[in-house]
């Protein structure tokens, strides 16, 4: 049943020039980022048929939405779209929001969508009542309702504070848990996307510069994103056990097992994680008396030299890549290259979600 | 009610009716006409700007003697009048209609305008995404948004349609119960010296026009207290 989300806009939006193209799975959450005023609004707006570009390609799960001469106006896409400013209706209130797009059909009840999004006390109230927060999760959940196919997302944490953020998060990555429904997530925020997104399209200046599993991306030395100084890897990992004593939960990634100290998991629950390049050192022999955890046999698979830094790429157990950012000195101190198999103390992992 | 006589009355009901017919209309013509100018941007719109704004500016004389020979014998009024074998819509209630209509437009269709504008693009582009068409979208996202736009546009319609005059003397003459209207009656009054009768239908218009223009105020108010 998964299809693709396979799309190619080219045209002139104003003095901006869009050549951007690529396929992404329509499963999971597909995380369109890049720099503001690269164009990934202008590509979620064409994909949407808010914005039409003369030279377009849209077809989604291999419906054609767009193409050539044909072009499906925006209501009669089967998509849900969430702008960045929650632009719900003012003269209605929350409930006849949510059910103005509610259609038939098997996906996402009215009592479904109120009770994944926490929207039970709003459902009576005006929307110049509710907090930009509560704001933009009914408009997530109109969006839902309105039974979409694909979910567009446009940066719809971007307008609101860190705790409003803090506070959606997690009713997004439930979404993501709980329904299988591909979504098209822009964000110019990195830490969003290491929490939401599975894939990745990277865009920059209209063009799309790289398209792959986010873990893929973030591993690639070629790419902005891992000579970046907050450069980190995502990795989905499966709880394997909870020690209560020390709260110290063991996550297998492809084989290879992470203790991290965690609140209590159940065994057998998916979660990702997080590490930061900066957070990864490089040694010949295994040190069994250091306080790191986690030290991994690993290879060396590439290498990028920056002026004072070097970030290595590293392959563990089944594939698992991380990122280890030295200094040159050590680098060169170790006599470290490509191909070598060392030890790879990782100093700290985070729970991504 | 004595002391204003039978032809007052008849000028006042004559006057009400007008008002009210010609702001129906009004509504009825100039919500998609302000909907269109609203919405599309270019040499064509700047000119139908400026001949919707056009009775602003225009003395009534002359727009009244334009509508005169359109709506006489000659005009295609004359020639609309002959399906049901009239001569003419000048001197009719019906033609009046049609001149309130055209002089009023700017005051209806420039708030109406304004609030479309007000209301930009997004909430369509949200209706679209919930599978609204553009039909559905208008009557349950942009008339609703637009309301007080709408109040204002039919409060001042309707006002400046009892209040005209240039435009009726020159297309109604004075016909009671057809096209003497209040203001015209007034105009008959100080003519003939009635002082008193003259007094009484100014201090009147001149009230109504305060009750209306405190009105549009509170509806202003109310509208921006509530708005998002």
């Amino acid at each position: 049943m998964s299809g693709a989300i396979d799309v190619a806009f080219r045209g002139r939006l104003g003095a901006f020039e869009l050549d951007a193209a690529f396929i992404a799975p329509a499963h999971g959450v597909t995380g369109l980022f890049g720099p503001s005023g690269c164009g990934k609004t202008s590509v979620l707006r064409a994909i949407a048929g808010l914005t039409r570009l003369e030279n377009g390609r849209c077809k989604v799960n291999g419906e054609i939405w767009q193409e050539g001469a044909a072009f499906t106006p925006t209501h009669k896409r089967a998509i849900g779209y969430v702008f960045q400013e929650p632009s719900l209706f003012p003269h209605l209130d929350v409930r006849a929001n949510l059910t103005f797009g509610a259609g038939r059909g098997g996906g996402v009840s009215f009592d479904e969508a109120v009770e994944l999004l926490g929207l039970a006390p709003l459902v009576d109230r005006a929307p110049h009542n509710l907090s930009g927060g509560e704001r933009q999760r009914v408009a997530i959940g109109r969006a839902l309702l309105s039974q979409p196919k694909l979910l567009l997302m446009d940066e719809p944490l971007a307008a609101l504070d860190r705790a409003a953020k803090d506070d959606i998060l997690p009713f997004l990555e439930r979404l993501h848990d709980r329904l299988a429904l591909p979504v098209v997530y822009v964000s110019h925020d990195m830490a969003e996307v290491e929490r939401l997104a599975d894939h990745l399209v990277l865009m920059e200046a209209g063009r799309v510069r790289a398209t792959g599993p986010l873990a893929e991306l973030q591993s690639d030395p070629a790419l902005p994103l891992a000579a970046a100084r907050e450069a980190s890897v995502s990795l989905d990992a499966t709880v394997e056990s909870y020690d209560a004593t020390y709260g110290l939960s063991t996550l297998v990634v492809d084989g290879v097992r992470f203790q991290v100290p965690t609140p209590p998991q159940k065994p057998g629950d998916r979660r990702r994680l997080r590490i930061a390049a900066g957070n990864v050192s490089l040694a010949r022999t295994a040190a069994h008396d250091s306080t790191i955890l986690n030290v991994l046999p690993a290879r060396i698979l590439s290498h990028a030299a920056g002026p004072y830094e070097v970030v290595a790429v590293l392959g563990l157990g089944a594939g698992a890549r991380l990122l280890a950012r030295v200094t040159r000195r050590s680098w060169d101190h170790l006599a470290l290259a490509a191909g070598d198999e060392i030890y790879a103390q990782v100093k700290s992992v985070s729970l991504a979600r | 009610m004595d002391w204003l006589s039978s032809e007052i009355w008849i000028a006042i009901r004559l006057t009400f009716t007008l008002a009210f017919v010609t702001t129906v209309l009004l509504l009825v013509v100039g919500t998609p006409l302000a909907w269109k100018l609203a919405r599309s941007r270019g040499r064509w719109t700047d000119i139908a700007t400026a001949v919707v704004a056009m009775p602003l500016v225009l003395p009534p004389t002359v727009l009244g003697f334009y509508l005169l020979l359109a709506l006489g014998p000659g005009g295609p009024g004359g020639w609309i009048a002959g399906l049901w074998g009239a001569r003419t819509l000048a001197f009719t209630f019906e033609g009046l209609v049609i001149g309130s209509v055209v002089y009023s437009l700017p005051f209806v269709v420039q708030p109406i305008r304004n609030a479309f504008e007000a209301m930009g693009e997004r909430p369509m582009e949200v209706a679209a995404t919930l599978r609204a068409s553009p039909t559905r979208a208008f009557w349950t996202v942009a008339l609703p948004l637009a309301r007080p736009g709408f109040l204002t546009g039919a409060v001042l319609g309707f006002a400046h349609t009892v209040g005209e005059f240039g435009i009726v003397l020159m297309l109604g003459g004075n016909i009671p119960g057809t096209t003497r209207t209040l203001s015209v009656a007034i105009y008959d009054y100080v003519e003939t010296s009635q002082w008193r009768e003259a007094n009484i239908l100014a201090g009147g218009m001149a009230a109504f026009a305060f009750l209306v223009i405190l009105a549009t105020m509170a509806i202003d108010k109310r509208f921006r207290r509530s708005a998002p």
